[in-house]
C-alpha cells in the first residue's frame, strides 16, 4: 500500500462510511431481536402458554377410590371402607410446633412418626397436604375435630381404606395394599403417588392388577404462585374410580376351604371343569391383610415372619412338592397310550429291586393289574411298568396334563416346579436317565415338583378330557378349549380308578362325598420331605413328616369341578388332605351339609379362623409386652 | 423542533421529539412496574418515577453545558472514575458478593456506571487530539487500548462481567468509528474466539454455569436455567397482542425472576404481546438514530465521535438486555435502561442523553459559525 498522506478530508470519509457501517450492524442486530420476540411470541406462542399454564394452574391430587374386586356372582373380595384421617396443608401451619406437639399427644403419636411428619413437612410443597396419620380410631378424631380453631393448617377429614371381609382366607390371592415406596415413585415420577393416604397394590392381584384399580385422580384446581401461595380457585377436576374387576373366586367356596383347613400350612385349589374358572385359591395359613393395609404393626409382623407355618409365603403359587402317588393316574394314561395291556398284572411283594438298590412298596399288595394299582397305589406295579415303557413319551404325557407347567395368570411370582425328562436330565445334569430315574418318577418322588395349582389343573384335565387352561379373571374373552390328544377309553378307564380310589376298596374310601348320587374320583398322594429309614408318616417332628397331597374332581361320572390339595407335613395324603377336599367339594354341591361338617371341628380347633386368629394377635402381643417388660 | 411563539425560546430550544420518545418508554417502564408490583404504585413505580424525573432535569439540565467545556473534563472526568474503581477495589463494599458500591453520605456510587459515558469522551477526545495521519499507525492503538483495558480489568474483577463487556464494547465501538484500520478488528474478532476457553476457564463458578446454561437452559429449568426458561415462556406465552393488562401469569405469580429489574421486559411483553415489544423496540431504535444523527451532523470531530460513543452506549444498554431476556445472550445482569427498575441505568443513559442534547445544541446554535470554519 502507498504511504499516502491521511488528512482531515480522508478523516471525515473514513467517519461517514464507518457509520454506516456501524448504523448498519445496529440494525440487523435490531432486526434479529425483532424475529426472535416474533419467533417466541407468535410462532412457539401456542407451546409457551402451555407451559405458562402448567405453571400457573397447580392440582391438589384427590386419589381415585380404588376399584372393587368382586367374586363371581358379584360378592365383594376386596373393598372400600371410609375411615378418619388428619393431614397438614404446611402453608396454613401457623405455629408448626406447638401443633405438632398438640396433634402428638391427641394421636398418640410416637417419635418415629413425629419424624416422618417433620420430613414430609419440609420437603413438600406449601399447597400439598402432608399425612399425619390415618385410620384414625373415631374418638381421637373428634378430639381433633373440637380443637381445630386452635390448629390452623391442620384438617382432619374423611378418606377410605382398602378393606377385605374375609381377611386371611383371600390373603394370598388379593395380597395387599400399601403406601408406594421411593423406589415406585422413582419409576413412576406419578405426584399421585406422593398424595397422603394413596396406596398401590403391593402383593397378589392387587399388585398385578394395578392398572386397572387404580383409577384416574382428580382433585382441586388452584392458581399457585412460584412460592407455594394459593391465589385463587379455580373449577375442580372429577376423579375416575378404579375399575371393578370380576374374579372367577366363589367366595364362599374361598372361605369355606380356608377355614376347614383349620389350623394346618397348605394350600387348596377348586377349579370349574367346564371353563377353567379357579373357584378356591386357599394358602394357609396367611395374614390378615386388612392389617397390611392400615399400615402392620411390629408385633404382628415378628408374629407373621416368626411362625414354622410361614403365613407369608403363598403357597398356592410358590410352594413346590414333589407330587407323590398324584402322579400315578397320568402315569397310567402314558402307559396305555404305549400299548401296555391294563390286565397285565404284577406281583407286588412290598417292594421291588432295581440295581442294586431295593424300593419299598407300603404294603405287599399281591398281585396287581392297573386299575387296582391306581385304587391303592401300589408303588411296585408302577415301578416295574416305567422301566418297560420309554421315559420320554412317559413324562411327556405327565407334563401335557400339567405339572411343571407355568399358566398364564395375573399372580406377580409362579414357580412352576419340575416335571423331569431324559432330556432335560441331560441338560441340567449331563447324565443319562437310568432305571431308577424312572422308578422316582412314576411315584412323583425324585426330581418331580409341582405346585398346588398343577394339583388342580391335573384332575381338572383328566376329568374333562380337555386342555383345561386356568382363568381368574371373569372379563378375559373365553378362547375355545381343545379337547386332549389322548385315547378317550384310556381316559375312561383311569377315571374309572380314580373313582374306585374313594368308593371301591382304594386308599381314600374314608373320604366318600356324603351325597347321593354323587361320587368323587380321586388319588392321594404322600410327598416324602426327609429321607429316613422308615417312611415319615407318623414321625412326631412335625417338620420332617411327610406331606399329603390329594387331587379329585366330581361328579365321577359327569366331572364339574376339580379340586388338587396339598396339606404339608400331613402324613398319608388319604388322612390329611383327602377330607379337606371332600368336604369342599361337599360345599360345592350343598352348602349346608358342608357347614354342618365344619361346625363341630372349629369347635375343636378352639372357634372361626377370624377368631382363632384374633386370638392368636393377641396372644402375641401380651407375650411382647411381657418380653418388653 | 416546535419553534412556537407561544413558548419561550430556551424551551422552545429543546429537542420535543427525542424528550417525547425517552417519556415514553419511562411511561412503558412505569406502567409495567405498577403492573408488576401487583397494580401498585410502590414499591417501584413511584420511586422509579421520581427517579426519572431527577435525571430528565439532570440531562435536560446538561444541554447548556458547552462541547468545548465537555472536551476539557474529558481527561479530568475519566482520571477521577478510574480512581473510584480502584477505591471500590480497595475499601470496596461487599453486596451481593461482589464489591461495586462505593458508599458516600447517602448516596452510593457505582462508578463503574460512570465509566460508560466516560470512556467514549475520554476515547473521543484523545482521538481528537490525535492528528488525522497517526490513525494508522501503532500510537494510534496503544493509548486507547490502555485507556480503555484499565477500567475494563477493574470492572473485570468486581466481578461485574455485563459492565465489563459493555464498557469495552462501548470503547471498541469509538475505536471503530474513529477509523482504526480494519485488521485490528478482524484480529480482535479472531483474538477473542482463541481466548473465550481461556476466559472461560478464569470466570467464577455461577458465571461459567451461567455460560453453559445459557447454551442449554432446558438441562436445568428449576436450577440456574431457571431464569432463562421462565422469561421466554413469559414473553412467549404473550402471544400477538399479550394476555392483557394486569394479566400477565408468569410475573404476577413470581414464576418469572427479576421482572422489575433485567427481565422487566419479558413482564412487559407477556401482558402487551409481540406488539406491545415491536412498539417499545421502536422507541429504543429511534433513538438511537436520533443520536447516530447527532453524531453524523456534528461538525467536530470529538463531537462527531462522542455521539456515536453515548448511542452505542444506549444501543449496548438495550441490544444485550433484550438478547438475554430472548435466551440469545447469556444472562450478565444488564438491565433495560429507562424500563428497569433501579437508579444506575436511568442515570447512566440519562448522563448521555444530556451529553447529546448539548452536543446537538451546538450544531443548531452554532451552524452559522461553523459553515465559515469548514469550507470542504
Amino acid at each position: 500500500m502507498k504511504h499516502q498522506r491521511f488528512t482531515s478530508i480522508h478523516q471525515s470519509l473514513s467517519f461517514s462510511r464507518r457509520m454506516v457501517v456501524f448504523g448498519g450492524a445496529q440494525a440487523a442486530v435490531g432486526a434479529a431481536l425483532v424475529g426472535r420476540l416474533g419467533w417466541l411470541a407468535v410462532a412457539e406462542n401456542e407451546k409457551y402458554q402451555l407451559m405458562s399454564e402448567n405453571n400457573r394452574v397447580q392440582l391438589i391430587v384427590v386419589p381415585p377410590r380404588r376399584g372393587w374386586l368382586v367374586d363371581r356372582n358379584g360378592k365383594p373380595i376386596a373393598i372400600n371402607r371410609s375411615d378418619f384421617r388428619v393431614d397438614i396443608i404446611p402453608q396454613q401451619l401457623e405455629n408448626p410446633e406447638q401443633t405438632l406437639k398438640t396433634l402428638s399427644q391427641l394421636l398418640h403419636l410416637d417419635s418415629d412418626e413425629m419424624d416422618r411428619i417433620l420430613k414430609d413437612l419440609k420437603q413438600g410443597h406449601g399447597f400439598q397436604p402432608v399425612q399425619v396419620a390415618e385410620s384414625v380410631p373415631y374418638e381421637d378424631y373428634a378430639a381433633i375435630t373440637v380443637r381445630l380453631p386452635e390448629l390452623p393448617g391442620v384438617q382432619a377429614t374423611r378418606g377410605f381404606s382398602r378393606y377385605y371381609p374375609a381377611g386371611p382366607a383371600v390373603a394370598h390371592l388379593v395380597g395387599y395394599v400399601g403406601t408406594p415406596s421411593p423406589k415406585d415413585y422413582e419409576k413412576s415420577k406419578d405426584p399421585l403417588l406422593l398424595t397422603p393416604g394413596f396406596k398401590i397394590g403391593k402383593q397378589g392381584l392387587e399388585k398385578t392388577l394395578e392398572p386397572y384399580l387404580r383409577g384416574t385422580p382428580g382433585g382441586q384446581r388452584i392458581e399457585i404462585t412460584a412460592g407455594g401461595k394459593l391465589v385463587k380457585e379455580l373449577d375442580p377436576k372429577p376423579d375416575r374410580s378404579g375399575q371393578t374387576v370380576q374374579l372367577t373366586i366363589d367366595s364362599g367356596l374361598q372361605e369355606y376351604a380356608a377355614r376347614r383347613m383349620g389350623d394346618q400350612s397348605g394350600a387348596l385349589v377348586a377349579m370349574d371343569v367346564e371353563s377353567g374358572d379357579i373357584l378356591a385359591f386357599v394358602s394357609m395359613p396367611a395374614y390378615d391383610p386388612n392389617s397390611f393395609s392400615r399400615g402392620i404393626g411390629r408385633t404382628e409382623w415378628k408374629m407373621l415372619s416368626e411362625d414354622d407355618h410361614i403365613p407369608l409365603l403363598n403357597k398356592v403359587a410358590q410352594g413346590l412338592y414333589p407330587s407323590g402317588s398324584t402322579i400315578k393316574p397320568a402315569m397310567a394314561l402314558a402307559f396305555l397310550k404305549q400299548g401296555v395291556d391294563p390286565k397285565r398284572r404284577v406281583y407286588c411283594p412290598g417292594g421291588y429291586q432295581i440295581g442294586n438298590r431295593y424300593f419299598r412298596c407300603d404294603d405287599a399288595h399281591g398281585s396287581m393289574d392297573m386299575h387296582s394299582a391306581i385304587e391303592r397305589s401300589c408303588n411296585t406295579y408302577f415301578w416295574a411298568t416305567g422301566l418297560i415303557t420309554d421315559p420320554e413319551p412317559t413324562t411327556e404325557m405327565v407334563k401335557y396334563l400339567g405339572y411343571g407347567e407355568e399358566f398364564d395368570l395375573p399372580i406377580p411370582t409362579q414357580r412352576y416346579g419340575t416335571m423331569p425328562s431324559p432330556d432335560w436330565l441331560e441338560k441340567k445334569y449331563h447324565r443319562k436317565w437310568q432305571g431308577y430315574d424312572s422308578a422316582n418318577t412314576s411315584i412323583g418322588q425324585g426330581y418331580v415338583l409341582v405346585n398346588p395349582l398343577q394339583l388342580a389343573v391335573m384332575p381338572a384335565r383328566l376329568g374333562s378330557g380337555k386342555l383345561l387352561q386356568p382363568r381368574l379373571l371373569m372379563g378375559k374373552p373365553r378362547k375355545p378349549i381343545p379337547a386332549l390328544d389322548v385315547d378317550p377309553r384310556h381316559l375312561e378307564f383311569v377315571r374309572a380308578a380314580m373313582a374306585s380310589v374313594v368308593n371301591d376298596r382304594g386308599t381314600a374310601v374314608a373320604s366318600k362325598l356324603p351325597l347321593d348320587g354323587i361320587l368323587m374320583a380321586g388319588k392321594t398322594g404322600t410327598a416324602q420331605v426327609f429321607r429316613l429309614v422308615e417312611r415319615g408318616v407318623k414321625n412326631s417332628n412335625w417338620a420332617l413328616r411327610d406331606h399329603a397331597l390329594f387331587i379329585a374332581f366330581a361328579p365321577a361320572d359327569k366331572p364339574r369341578y376339580a379340586i388338587g390339595c396339598i396339606i404339608e407335613h400331613g402324613g398319608f395324603g388319604a388322612s390329611a388332605a383327602a377330607p379337606v377336599v371332600r368336604d369342599s367339594m361337599t360345599y360345592l354341591f350343598d352348602q349346608k351339609k358342608a357347614w354342618e361338617a365344619l361346625a363341630p371341628l372349629e369347635e375343636q380347633w378352639g372357634g372361626t379362623l377370624a377368631e382363632r386368629n384374633n386370638r392368636q394377635i393377641a396372644r402375641f402381643k401380651a407375650a411382647a409386652k411381657a418380653n418388653a417388660a | 423542533m416546535i419553534s412556537s411563539a407561544i413558548l419561550p425560546q430556551p424551551l422552545a430550544r429543546l429537542p420535543w421529539r427525542l424528550l417525547f420518545l425517552i417519556g415514553s418508554i419511562a411511561t412503558i417502564g412505569l406502567l409495567t412496574l405498577y403492573s408488576a408490583a401487583g397494580a401498585s404504585l410502590t414499591p417501584w413505580a413511584l420511586k422509579q418515577a421520581a427517579i426519572f424525573g431527577v435525571f430528565l432535569t439532570v440531562a435536560i439540565g446538561m444541554s447548556w453545558i458547552r462541547e468545548s467545556t465537555i472536551k476539557q473534563v474529558s481527561f479530568p472526568l475519566y482520571a477521577a472514575v478510574l480512581l473510584m474503581l480502584v477505591l471500590v477495589e480497595l475499601l470496596g463494599f461487599v453486596g451481593k458478593g461482589a464489591q461495586r458500591w462505593l458508599d458516600i453520605g447517602p448516596i452510593r456510587l457505582q462508578p463503574s456506571e460512570f465509566m460508560k459515558p466516560a470512556i467514549v469522551l475520554v476515547l473521543a477526545r484523545f482521538y481528537d487530539l490525535l492528528p488525522p495521519a497517526d490513525i494508522r499507525r501503532w500510537r494510534a492503538i496503544w493509548p486507547a487500548a490502555l485507556l480503555l483495558g484499565v477500567p475494563v480489568l477493574l470492572i473485570l474483577v468486581q466481578p461485574d462481567m455485563g459492565t465489563a463487556i459493555m464498557v469495552a464494547l462501548i470503547g471498541i465501538a469509538v475505536m471503530f468509528i474513529a477509523g482504526l484500520p480494519w485488521w485490528l478488528f478482524a484480529g480482535g474478532v479472531a483474538a477473542v474466539a482463541v481466548a473465550a476457553p481461556v476466559a472461560y476457564s478464569l470466570m467464577h463458578e455461577y458465571q461459567r454455569e451461567r455460560v453453559l446454561i445459557f447454551l442449554n437452559p432446558e438441562n436445568d429449568p428449576l436450577g440456574a436455567g431457571y431464569h432463562i426458561t421462565q422469561s421466554k415462556i413469559a414473553i412467549g406465552s404473550g402471544g400477538l397482542f399479550g394476555k392483557g393488562y394486569l394479566q400477565g401469569s408468569q410475573s404476577h405469580l413470581d414464576y418469572l425472576p427479576e421482572g422489575h429489574t433485567d427481565f422487566v421486559f419479558s413482564t412487559m411483553v407477556e401482558e402487551w404481546g409481540f406488539a406491545g415489544g415491536l412498539v417499545l423496540m421502536i422507541a429504543f431504535a429511534l433513538v438511537i438514530r436520533w443520536g447516530m444523527r447527532v453524531s453524523t451532523r456534528a461538525k467536530t470531530r470529538f463531537g462527531q465521535l462522542t455521539a456515536a460513543g453515548l448511542t452505542a452506549a444506549i444501543f449496548f444498554y438495550v441490544s444485550i438486555n433484550l438478547m438475554m431476556v430472548m435466551g440469545l445472550a447469556p444472562v450478565v445482569g444488564v438491565p433495560l435502561p429507562l424500563v428497569s427498575y433501579g437508579g444506575s441505568a436511568v442515570m447512566t443513559v440519562m448522563l448521555c442523553i444530556g451529553l447529546l442534547m448539548s452536543i446537538e445544541r451546538q450544531q443548531r446554535t452554532s451552524t452559522g459559525l461553523s459553515t465559515l470554519r469548514i469550507p470542504a
